[in-house]
C-alpha cells in the first residue's frame, strides 16, 4: 500500500484542487500540503527498501506476470524521493505568486499530474505501465507548457510536443516488437524470459530503438534539439519541475530497461552509449557557451551533464553506475535550484537576457550569494556536491582505462566552470545596465520566492555533507541493478526463490 | 494476413515520419497520428494474428487455440492515449494558428524577443 501513495497522493490532491473552491491561497496551500505528504510517504519508502530490502506491491493481488507490480529498489527509492522534494520546492514556489490566468486554467493540479506520472514511472515493474505513466507525465507538461501567450512560448511547446511524441511512438513500437516475441510485459519476467527468445539481430534493433526513444527523453547528444528550444521559455517554477524530473524519466528508464533486458556489457549498444554520452557532454556545454540567456545557458548545460547520467550505464561496473545515479540526484537538485533562481530575474528585470542583468550582487549581496552555491556546485568547484558526484563518475572511467573518456569529461567540467563563472559574471557581479535599472520598476525579493531555493541550496550542501552515506546509497543501487536477481526473486516470488534457494 | 499487416504499418511509419519531417503544423499532426496508428498495428501483428479463436482458455484447451487478448488491450490503451493527444495537439495548432496566422512550425516564433518582452510571465 505504501507504495502506491507516491502515486495516489498527487492524485487525490489534482482531484481535491479541481473541487475546492478557486481561491488561490487555498489551492497554493493543499497543492503545498500535498507535496509534503508525498515527501513523508517516498522517505519511508526509502527507510522500508534501506531495511528491508526491494518492496513490491502486486496492484489488486494479481500475481506478479499477469498485473502490475509496482517495485520499489533502491534505486526507485532515492528516485521518488527526489520527486517529491522537486514536489515540494515547486509548489512552495507558488506562493510567491502565480499568473492568476494561469493559476485559473489549473496550474495546481497540473503540477501534480506531472508529480503523479514521474513517481508512476520510477515506481513500475511493468514496461508498458512504463509507457502509460511517461504518456501521464507528458500530457501533464504539455498543458503546463502550452499555457501561454506568446509565439515564442506557442513554438517551444509544439517543438516539445511533437518530438516527445515521435519519442513515445518509437517506445511503443519497442515494446510491441518486445511483447510479440517473449510474450510478458512485467519487466522481472521480461528479464527472465527474453535472453531465452533472443537472436543478435533482434536484441541489436530492440535495444537501439529503446536507446532512441528514451535518448530523446533524456536529451541524448544528436536527439536534444527540443530541449533547449523549449524550456527556456516557461516559468520559472515550470522550468525547473521540467528541468528536473523529465530528462531523468529518460535517463532513469534507460538504466532500468538496459539493465534488466540487455544484461550483455559487450553488446554494441553500449559503445553507442558511451560514444553518444561523451559526444552530449562536449556539444551541450560548447552549446551553453554561445548562449546570452540565462535559461537556456541552463538549457544547454542540463543537456551536457546528461551525458555524466548516462556513460555510468556504459561502463556497466558498480562503481560507475553508483556514481552516474548520484550525479542524477546532484543534477536533479541543482538544474531545480537555477531554474528557480531564474526566476528571481523574472521577478525583478522580467527578462532572463544575460545583457539585460547584473548588479545584483551590489543590491541583494545576501541573495547573490544564495544563488553563487547552485552555481559553483553545477561547475562541481569543491567541496560542493558537484564535485563529489563528478569524482563519483570521473573516478570509475579511470579505474576502467577508459582515459580518452575520461579527459573529454574532466575537459567538460573545466568548460561548466566558464558557463557557470560567465553567468555569475554577467547575471550578478557585473554593474546593471544603465537605461534598465532606472527604468524598469524593482520588485523586491521576499521571503516566499527565496525560501524554495533555500530549501534546495541547504538540500545541496546536505548532500555535500554527507556525500559518504549518500554515495554507499547510490553504489548499493547500482549493485542491486547490475545483480538482477534481486529484483527478479522480490518481483515473481515464491517459485523463483524456491529455485534459487 | 501478417505479411500485409506488417506493409501496412511499414507504409504508415514511413508516411508519417515524412509528415513530421514537413515544416507545416497539419501534416505535423497527421504525420502523428499515423505513426500512431502504425505502431498499433505492429504491436497486432508482432504478437500474432489468430483467426475465429476465443481470448479465454477453457479448461484443457491447448495454448494455441486462444487468441491473445493482451496485445488487443495494449492497443486500446494506446489508441485512447494517441486519442487524447491528437485532441490536445489539434487544439494547440488551433491556438498557434489563430495567435500567429501562419501554420509554417519555423515561422511561428519568429518575433520571439518583441512577444516575449510584451507580455512576460510571471514567475
Amino acid at each position: 500500500m505504501l507504495l502506491a501513495l507516491p502515486i495516489l497522493l498527487p492524485l487525490l490532491t489534482a482531484i481535491g484542487l479541481h473541487l475546492l473552491p478557486q481561491r488561490s491561497r487555498l489551492l497554493r496551500v493543499v497543492a503545498f500540503a500535498g507535496s509534503l505528504g508525498a515527501l513523508a510517504a517516498t522517505a519511508s519508502i526509502l527507510v522500508r527498501v534501506q531495511q528491508a530490502g526491494i518492496q513490491v506491491l502486486q496492484v489488486a493481488s494479481w500475481p506478479a506476470p499477469f498485473g502490475i507490480t509496482l517495485v520499489a529498489d533502491v534505486f526507485s527509492a532515492v528516485m521518488v524521493v527526489m520527486v517529491s522534494i522537486i514536489g515540494v520546492a515547486v509548489t512552495g514556489a507558488s506562493f510567491a505568486g502565480v499568473d492568476p490566468r494561469r493559476e485559473a486554467l489549473g496550474y495546481h493540479p497540473l503540477i501534480q499530474v506531472v508529480l503523479m506520472g514521474v513517481a508512476g514511472a520510477f515506481l513500475t515493474g511493468d514496461i508498458f505501465n512504463l509507457y502509460v505513466w511517461i504518456e501521464v507525465m507528458l500530457i501533464g507538461s504539455f498543458v503546463l507548457m502550452s499555457l501561454h501567450r506568446t509565439r515564442a512560448q506557442l513554438q517551444a511547446a509544439f517543438t516539445y510536443v511533437g518530438l516527445n511524441l515521435l519519442a513515445s511512438a518509437f517506445l511503443l513500437t519497442a515494446i510491441g516488437l518486445l511483447y510479440g516475441q517473449a510474450g510478458t510485459l512485467n519487466l522481472a519476467d521480461l528479464a527472465r524470459a527474453w535472453p531465452e527468445r533472443r537472436t543478435p539481430g533482434l536484441d541489436a534493433a530492440l535495444s537501439m530503438l529503446f536507446l532512441t526513444a528514451f535518448g530523446i527523453k533524456a536529451g541524448l547528444f544528436p536527439l536534444f534539439f527540443w530541449l533547449p528550444a523549449s524550456y527556456h521559455t516557461p516559468p520559472a517554477a515550470v522550468g525547473a519541475l521540467l528541468a528536473g524530473l523529465l530528462t531523468k524519466v529518460g535517463v532513469y528508464a534507460m538504466i532500468r530497461v538496459f539493465t534488466l533486458l540487455f544484461p550483455d556489457p559487450n553488446a554494441i549498444v553500449y559503445t553507442v552509449v558511451l560514444v553518444l554520452s561523451a559526444i552530449t557532454m562536449v556539444v551541450g556545454l560548447i552549446g551553453a557557451l554561445a548562449q546570452r540567456d540565462f535559461r537556456r545557458v541552463l538549457s544547454f548545460n542540463l543537456v551536457g551533464h546528461i551525458g555524466f547520467t548516462t556513460v555510468g550505464l556504459a561502463l556497466w561496473t558498480p562503481a560507475a553506475l553508483g556514481g552516474s545515479i548520484l550525479y542524477v540526484l546532484h543534477h536533479m537538485l541543482v538544474i531545480s535550484t537555477l531554474f528557480l533562481v531564474s526566476g528571481l530575474f523574472l521577478r525583478r528585470r522580467r527578462t532572463t537576457d544575460l545583457r539585460a542583468l547584473g548588479g545584483l550582487y551590489r543590491s541583494q549581496p545576501a541573495v547573490a550569494c544564495l544563488a553563487l552555491i547552485p552555481l559553483f556546485s553545477l561547475a562541481g568547484i569543491p567541496p560542493l556536491s558537484g564535485f563529489v558526484a563528478k569524482v563519483a563518475v570521473v573516478g570509475p572511467m579511470i579505474a576502467s582505462r577508459q582515459y580518452l573518456l575520461a579527459t573529454v569529461s574532466l575537459a567538460v567540467s573545466l568548460l561548466t566552470v566558464l558557463s557557470m563563472a560567465r553567468l555569475w559574471e554577467e547575471s550578478f557581479w557585473k554593474p546593471a545596465p544603465v537605461p534598465l535599472s532606472s527604468s524598469a520598476p524593482q520588485a523586491r525579493l521576499g521571503v516566499p520566492i527565496l525560501a524554495p531555493i533555500a530549501f534546495l541550496v541547504s538540500l545541496t550542501i546536505a548532500l555535500t555533507a554527507f556525500a559518504g552515506p549518500v554515495s554507499s546509497v547510490t553504489t548499493r543501487a547500482a549493485e542491486q541493478l547490475l545483480d538482477r536477481n534481486a529484483y527478479l526473486r522480490a518481483v515473481l516470488g515464491e517459485g523463483v526463490t524456491r529455485a534459487a534457494r | 494476413m501478417e505479411l500485409l499487416l506488417a506493409i501496412v504499418s511499414g507504409v504508415l511509419y514511413a508516411s508519417g515520419l515524412y509528415l513530421m519531417l514537413r515544416r507545416r503544423l497539419a501534416q505535423l499532426i497527421i504525420g502523428l497520428s499515423l505513426l500512431s496508428n502504425g505502431s498499433n498495428i505492429l504491436i497486432l501483428s508482432a504478437a500474432g494474428v489468430t483467426r475465429g479463436k476465443p481470448p479465454l482458455i477453457a479448461e484443457g484447451i491447448a495454448m494455441e487455440q486462444y487468441a491473445d487478448p493482451v496485445p488487443q488491450s495494449l492497443i486500446l490503451t494506446a489508441i485512447v492515449i494517441g486519442f487524447g493527444v491528437l485532441a490536445f495537439s489539434l487544439v494547440l495548432a488551433h491556438r498557434v494558428h489563430h495567435s500567429t496566422g501562419s501554420d509554417d512550425i519555423d515561422t511561428i516564433g519568429s518575433d520571439s524577443a518583441t512577444a516575449s518582452s510584451d507580455q512576460p510571465d510571471r514567475a
